[in-house]
């Protein structure tokens, strides 16, 4: 069942002949199957990186890219039976909807009733038969976005690369479509690499995270360990809300203004930069920390800030240095502005920088 | 209401006089040289009868002129569509200086009169004798000066299609480049092939400048048959002529417009 191929890139830079460097030459591996995010801000080099892959531009010298182990770079994009679905979809105007899905089929020689067959079947999967006949400019924007997978995936493609595909659509839609692309992925147990500059696109739909900046790969781990390990500030940044509080991580524990924290056995040495001194940042999410009575930790604040949202709440406190962090809890009515709250982190759920 | 009114209709009323005026001008010289190609006797006037004689003659003078600007705009037509087509195509996919510079001198000779590329083309190959007295001297000159106007009207539309995104959705199904360009690109291109092909009939019938120059007894085209007839014929013959002309190329130009409009609407 599992058709997906196994990527492998390795030492894959690309200059553009204007002299840009839109990639500092990277490793990266990519298991067959498995859903891979590619994570960052525009001009990350994340859709430079997603067209060496598809072979629609070549790595400078010394870079390969491996599909199952065989060396695909100096293949074409129309070698490599890559599926793509682009931004703008890049639907052909000049065909109806059945042509379109069925246009990768045709390329390959297969006749005509074939072809359709197939290409009905595949609309039928994304539950679009009906839009068949349709011409491109006669959909909106959600079914041209399933029309364009449609296509990518009539071919049967070892790997599908999706650049963006739900940036050109609204929020509401986007979410739905989403859910439908996860399911879809996971089903299929096709290998999908797909790029975004959306962090909740990223955490919902991948198996792995890659985050980029300035043509380099920032971080690759799991959706959790992005999010609540992040390996560094423009990580924890970049996905979501972070906390951060001074300190020194002193026998397996961080003293920080506010009290102590225990560290869990893995944190428990700090970084190598700060090794030094011992001095360190404690980082953590919003919803990573629960409220507690003051005599139940040893980590102490003043409440600043409460914003009620109805079942939570956003608490605003601050430690006796005048840091502030931010933490969600569930609405309980009891907190009061400028008393004392404890605070109790989730160990998994912390990271050191 | 109505004093607010009175003002506007004299407005309307001097402009609809300026523009009659206008038209009046543009129209009457047209209008005479019309009725001149079916008058009897053009200086005695239409009191001296009307006539078909003057057509028959000028299709009996000239119409090997008419077959041979037909054949010349024909030829030019596809040698344009030949070269001018997968030219845009190259040029389109990879926007880049030296496609631009390419772009830049292919456009040159719209703005070279016509005289003075007539000349280089006789300093250059007037030698070549079998050449020289062929029409497809003349369709050479043609094609120099129409090849921009294909070549634009396919550039704007395969810009406005976003014709390398297409292409490169083809080519990730597993299109060869061949396949890409005559299942993508020219059929998404056909609006900007058809305005250019019209824009290069037209032109090519209508070219005299370079064309006076490089034509030989033996290879008139027409508008070098009516500056002949104006020289050397009658004036009635001449306005005849004229007429020609003018059913040839009128609908042209209508369908040019028309073709125009609708390639604007497709666009919006």
């Amino acid at each position: 069942m599992n058709r997906g191929a196994a990527i492998t890139v390795s030492g894959c830079g690309k200059t553009f002949a204007d002299g840009t460097r839109a990639l500092s030459p990277l490793d990266l591996d990519v298991t067959a199957g498995e859903t891979l995010v590619l994570l960052g801000p525009s001009g990350c080099g994340k859709t430079t990186l997603l067209r060496l892959i598809a072979g629609l531009e070549a790595p400078d010298a010394g870079g390969h890219i491996r599909f199952d182990g065989a060396d695909v770079t100096a293949l074409p994009i129309e070698k490599r039976n890559v599926g793509m679905v682009f931004q703008s979809y890049a639907l052909f105007p000049n065909m109806s909807v059945i042509d379109n899905v069925a246009y990768g089929l045709r390329v390959r020689g297969m006749a005509k009733e074939g072809r359709r067959a197939q290409a009905a079947g595949v609309l039928e999967m994304m539950r679009i038969g009906a839009l068949a006949e349709r011409r491109i400019d006669q959909l909106s924007g959600g079914q041209r976005q399933r029309v364009a997978l449609a296509r990518a995936l009539a071919v049967e493609p070892r790997v599908i690369l999706l650049d963006e595909p739900l940036t050109a659509l609204d929020a509401a839609l986007r979410e739905h479509l989403r859910g439908e692309i996860d399911a879809l992925l996971k089903r299929l147990a096709i290998t999908a690499i797909y790029v975004t500059h959306d962090q909740a696109e990223a955490l919902a739909l991948g198996d792995r995270i890659v985050v980029m900046r300035n043509g380099a790969i920032a971080q690759v781990g799991t959706p959790r360990d992005v999010y609540f390990r992040p390996a560094d500030d423009f990580v924890a940044d970049f996905v979501g809300v972070t906390n951060r509080l001074a300190g020194t991580v002193r026998n397996g524990r961080f003293e920080t203004a506010a009290g102590v924290v225990s560290l869990p056995p893995d944190l428990a040495s700090p970084p190598a930069a700060a090794a030094g001194k011992g001095a360190a940042r404690l980082l953590f999410r919003p919803e990573a920390a629960r409220l507690a009575s003051p005599v139940e930790t040893s980590l102490v604040f003043e409440v600043v800030q409460v914003e009620f949202q109805g079942a939570r709440q956003k608490v605003t406190l601050k430690d006796p240095s005048g840091a502030r962090i931010l933490v969600e809890a569930p609405a309980d009515g009891t907190l009061l502005v400028g008393g004392a709250v404890g605070l109790i982190l989730d160990p998994g759920r912390i990271s050191l920088a | 209401m109505t004093a607010a009114m009175k003002p506007h209709r004299l407005t309307f009323a001097f402009q609809l006089g300026v523009t009659l005026l206008a038209c009046a001008f543009l129209m009457v010289p047209a209008g005479a040289s019309i009725l001149a190609g079916f008058t009897v006797n053009y200086f005695r006037g239409i009191s001296s009868g009307l006539t078909l004689k003057w057509i028959g003659e000028v299709l009996a003078l000239y119409s090997d002129t008419i077959a041979l600007s037909i054949a010349i705009a024909l030829g030019t037509l596809g040698v344009t569509l030949l070269i001018g087509v997968p030219a845009a195509w190259a040029l389109a996919r990879r926007p880049s200086r030296l496609t631009r510079l390419v772009e830049e001198l292919v456009t040159l000779p719209v703005a070279i009169p016509g005289l003075a590329l007539a000349l280089a083309l006789i300093l250059a190959y007037g030698g070549i004798r079998d050449f020289r007295m062929s029409p497809l001297f003349i369709l050479t000159g043609h094609v120099l000066y129409t090849l921009p106007f294909m070549l634009r009207a396919v550039m704007a539309v395969l810009a406005a299609v976003d014709v390398r995104t297409l292409e490169e959705g083809a080519a990730s199904l597993g299109a060869s480049p061949l396949q890409r360009f005559f299942h993508v690109v020219v059929p998404n291109a056909r609006g900007g092939i058809l305005a250019g092909a019209l824009m290069v009939v037209t032109l090519s019938i209508g070219e005299f400048n370079l064309t006076w120059m490089l034509h030989t007894p033996l290879t008139k085209t027409l508008p070098v048959g009516l500056a002949d007839s104006y020289a050397s014929m009658r004036l009635e013959i001449a306005s005849a002529y004229t007429l020609v002309f003018f059913v040839m190329i009128v609908p042209l130009l209508v369908a040019l417009q028309l073709f125009g409009r609708t390639v604007e609407g497709a666009a919006k």
